[in-house]
């Protein structure tokens, strides 16, 4: 079983970034869950999803303490958040952000990758503020465990017509970024 | 008797319910002698048990009245005089739905 | 016939829409409101013929269903929370009238304080009305109760209310793959509504009369024989439902690993899961743990119940729910249902996951790390919080805060993010 940690602020799209992931896998026969865990009822807070990768069905709902994989779509979080905490050894962070590790002041052993979502999503979308499907592109290059394809069927269902296009164009764009950045 | 799934009953069962068993120990005489059909009486009626149509008609239903006496009250030509109960109250009942017929259930 | 992967709320409301009520009608509420709000957008689009009527309050909302389930249709309602409490007298009076009105509960905590996220002492706090309480593990689940609760709440050995209770966020925020059965197997599983009685302009009556004291008291006893009936209505719908769906439909109850448990774990609901887990790891350690789940709150399967139970020396009761004042609901009805048996086993109750507090597998080793006999031990209770008011001795051996210590800065929270 795979434990994936998204760290954003409500409003960015960690539900929908959680169920395209989860929806992604059970696509490619995996079985999925995906959920989130709010703090307060308004835009802008803090808040997580949650997505349990299995073979077999998932029967632990409880929030994910010991993530294989941690994404942030906000990187101001890193400020007030151990966004790392728990994170397997070996495992992988993706990180929503224009600049480097170190300008964020980021110091972990983790592999962690940062990626100009944002930036990929305002040029494609126009939205700097919709960077998670970017992210999740940057995500399945990073760590293989679903496919570019997988991913674009399912946000091209989820968004159809111009818009899922759009958003899986960013996917790609975002992908070969991080597949550019190396293991 | 049978009591319905969800106490369910047959509508109209108020009729049957003779509330003017319930009246005190007067009852109005309509005198018939001055009556003018302002319809006052019916109107003041909290039973709406008061009927008329036309001068020196109006009459209250003794299976319903409660002998308040709002209907003297408020005759402007005092054509209604509250009078000792005579007797012979009806007899009360509650009713319930029984597919075939009423049964009755005295609450006297 | 595909699993899809769904929202937990979308599937109800799939399930819903699958059963062709004729009129939906409700009230917002964190966190139901995507149910209806999915059956209202399906109405909307013409997918669903229903008549979707706004109301003010949820007392308006259950108070139109009622109405509209009178008239002899098939109706639907969903609520949290205070908008159960809110429904509560009408739910009481739909119950009386022996309307089968189908409800979903999204289970959330109640006020005060407020909180949003999950646990049952909504539904817990209605177990008296008579409306049927349905458990749901997981989506699927949450789903197959609303053809099971149309066809238990509508059969005329029963004419209840059914309320389907699902894990608020956990489930019906969740998303996970779920089987919507065809249109055509569900007509099968569930007839068109046939109803006892209903107010029709043409053949007039008087539903939920006056009852004096010779007639209320009898009145409240078809009522609780209607419950009784609902247990043998439930078993034999849960097994129509296996056939005709080809999945597994523990109506009353199901048993994990309890054949030779010495230990059992019984709860309602998402938390049965974490439970399954941790039966699983122990079993592996040579353990004898099983797990039984109660999906049947209301009637409350007292033999079942028993014969579930009667093997094993220790009963634990996890519930998300209290009755302040004495203990969990649950375990008291558990209690009652081992008592004045032959070697009963001991049954210790433990309140855990209100207001949304995460049940882990630490969670219910804590409980089963008890060696008294408890109540209501409350699980993960914060150490490092004072409350006000509370000695140490009170505190159920955790230490105080120190009087006048402070921390001297915000500490970075883990992991989680939190408000």
């Amino acid at each position: 079983m795979k434990e994936v940690r998204i760290h954003a602020r409500a409003g960015q799209g960690a539900i929908t970034t959680a169920m395209l992931l989860a929806s992604a896998a059970f696509e490619e026969g995996k079985e999925a869950l995906a959920f989130p865990t709010f703090g307060a009822e308004r835009m802008g807070a803090p808040m997580n999803a949650f997505v349990r990768l299995a073979r077999e069905p998932i029967r632990d709902r409880s929030q994910v303490k010991e993530p294989d994989y941690v994404i942030v779509l906000d990187p101001t979080l890193i400020r007030g958040f151990d966004v790392f905490a728990g994170l397997k050894e070996g495992g992988v962070g993706v990180i929503n952000s224009p600049v480097s590790l170190e300008e964020l002041g980021v110091k972990t052993k983790a592999r962690v990758i940062t990626v100009p979502a944002g930036k990929i999503a305002e040029e494609v979308l126009g939205r700097a503020d919709r960077a998670n499907t970017a992210l999740l592109g940057a995500f399945a290059a990073a760590t293989g465990e679903v496919s570019l394809q997988a991913l674009i069927r399912v946000v091209e269902a989820r968004f159809p017509g111009a818009v899922g296009q759009k958003n899986a164009r960013a996917m790609g764009l975002a992908y070969n970024f991080a597949k550019g950045k190396g293991k | 008797m049978k009591l319905t799934i969800g106490a369910v009953g047959l509508p109209g069962t108020s009729r049957q319910n003779k509330t003017g068993s319930w009246r005190i120990n007067q009852r109005p005489n309509f005198l018939h002698i001055r009556c003018t059909a302002c319809d006052l009486c019916a109107l003041a009626c909290p039973d709406g048990c008061i009927y008329g149509n036309g001068r020196n008609t109006y009459y209250s239903d003794y299976e319903y009245c409660k002998g308040c006496g709002n209907c003297a009250a408020v005759c402007p030509v005092d054509d209604i005089e509250m009078e000792p109960e005579k007797g012979g109250l009806p007899q009360g009942v509650f009713v319930f739905y029984d597919e075939n017929e009423f049964r009755h259930m005295s609450t006297a | 016939m595909a699993r899809r992967m769904l929202e937990g709320s979308q599937g109800v409301a799939q399930a819903v829409a699958l059963c062709h009520p004729a009129v939906i009608c409700a009230y917002p509420i964190t966190p139901q409101t995507h149910i209806v709000a999915e059956l209202a957008d399906m109405v909307a689009s013409g997918e669903l013929k229903a008549e979707y009527v706004n109301a003010e309050s949820e007392h308006s909302a259950a108070s139109i269903v009622l109405g509209a389930s009178a008239t002899g249709v098939r109706t639907f309602t969903s609520t949290s929370s205070q908008g159960l409490l809110l429904m509560g007298e009408v739910l009481f009076n739909i119950a009386g009238m022996r309307l089968p009105v189908v409800l979903t509960c999204v289970n959330r905590a109640v006020s005060a304080p407020l909180n949003i996220w999950n646990d049952q002492q909504d539904s817990l706090s209605l177990r008296d009305s008579g409306v049927i309480q349905l458990y749901a593990e997981n989506n699927q689940e949450a789903a197959d109760l609303i053809y099971l609760a149309y066809r238990v709440a509508e059969d005329h050995r029963v004419l209840l209310p059914a309320m389907v209770c699902l894990d608020g966020y956990i489930l019906s925020h969740a998303w996970e793959a779920v089987e919507i059965p065809t249109p055509k197997e569900v007509d099968a599983f569930l007839p068109p509504y046939s109803p006892l009685y209903k107010l029709d302009p043409e053949a007039p009556l008087t539903l939920g009369m006056y009852a004096n004291p010779e007639l209320y008291t009898e009145a409240r006893y078809m009522l609780q024989r209607a419950m009784e009936e609902a247990i043998t209505a439930i078993q034999e719908t849960s097994h129509s439902f296996e056939l005709i769906f080809s999945r597994p439909m523990p109506g009353i109850l199901e048993e994990y690993r309890t054949e030779d448990a010495t230990t059992v774990l019984l709860g309602m609901g998402s938390l049965v899961s974490v439970a399954k887990e941790v039966a699983d790891e122990l079993r592996g350690q040579g353990e004898k743990v099983g797990v039984v789940k109660l999906v049947s709150y209301r009637p409350f399967p007292k033999e079942m119940v028993w014969e579930a139970l009667k093997g094993a020396s220790d009963v634990l009761v996890l519930e998300k729910g209290i009755s302040l004042g004495s203990a969990g609901p649950l375990l008291l009805d558990v209690r009652s249902a081992c008592h004045h048996r032959p070697h009963q086993p001991r049954v210790s109750g433990f309140v855990c996951g209100l207001g949304g507090r995460d049940v882990t597998r630490q969670t219910i080793k804590a409980a089963l790390a008890e060696k008294e006999l408890v109540d209501a031990r409350f699980l993960d209770l914060k150490a490092d919080l004072e409350l006000e008011g509370m000695g140490q001795a009170s505190r159920d051996k955790q230490p105080a805060l120190a009087r006048g210590a402070r921390r001297k800065r915000a500490p970075r929270k883990e992991g989680i993010n939190s408000a």
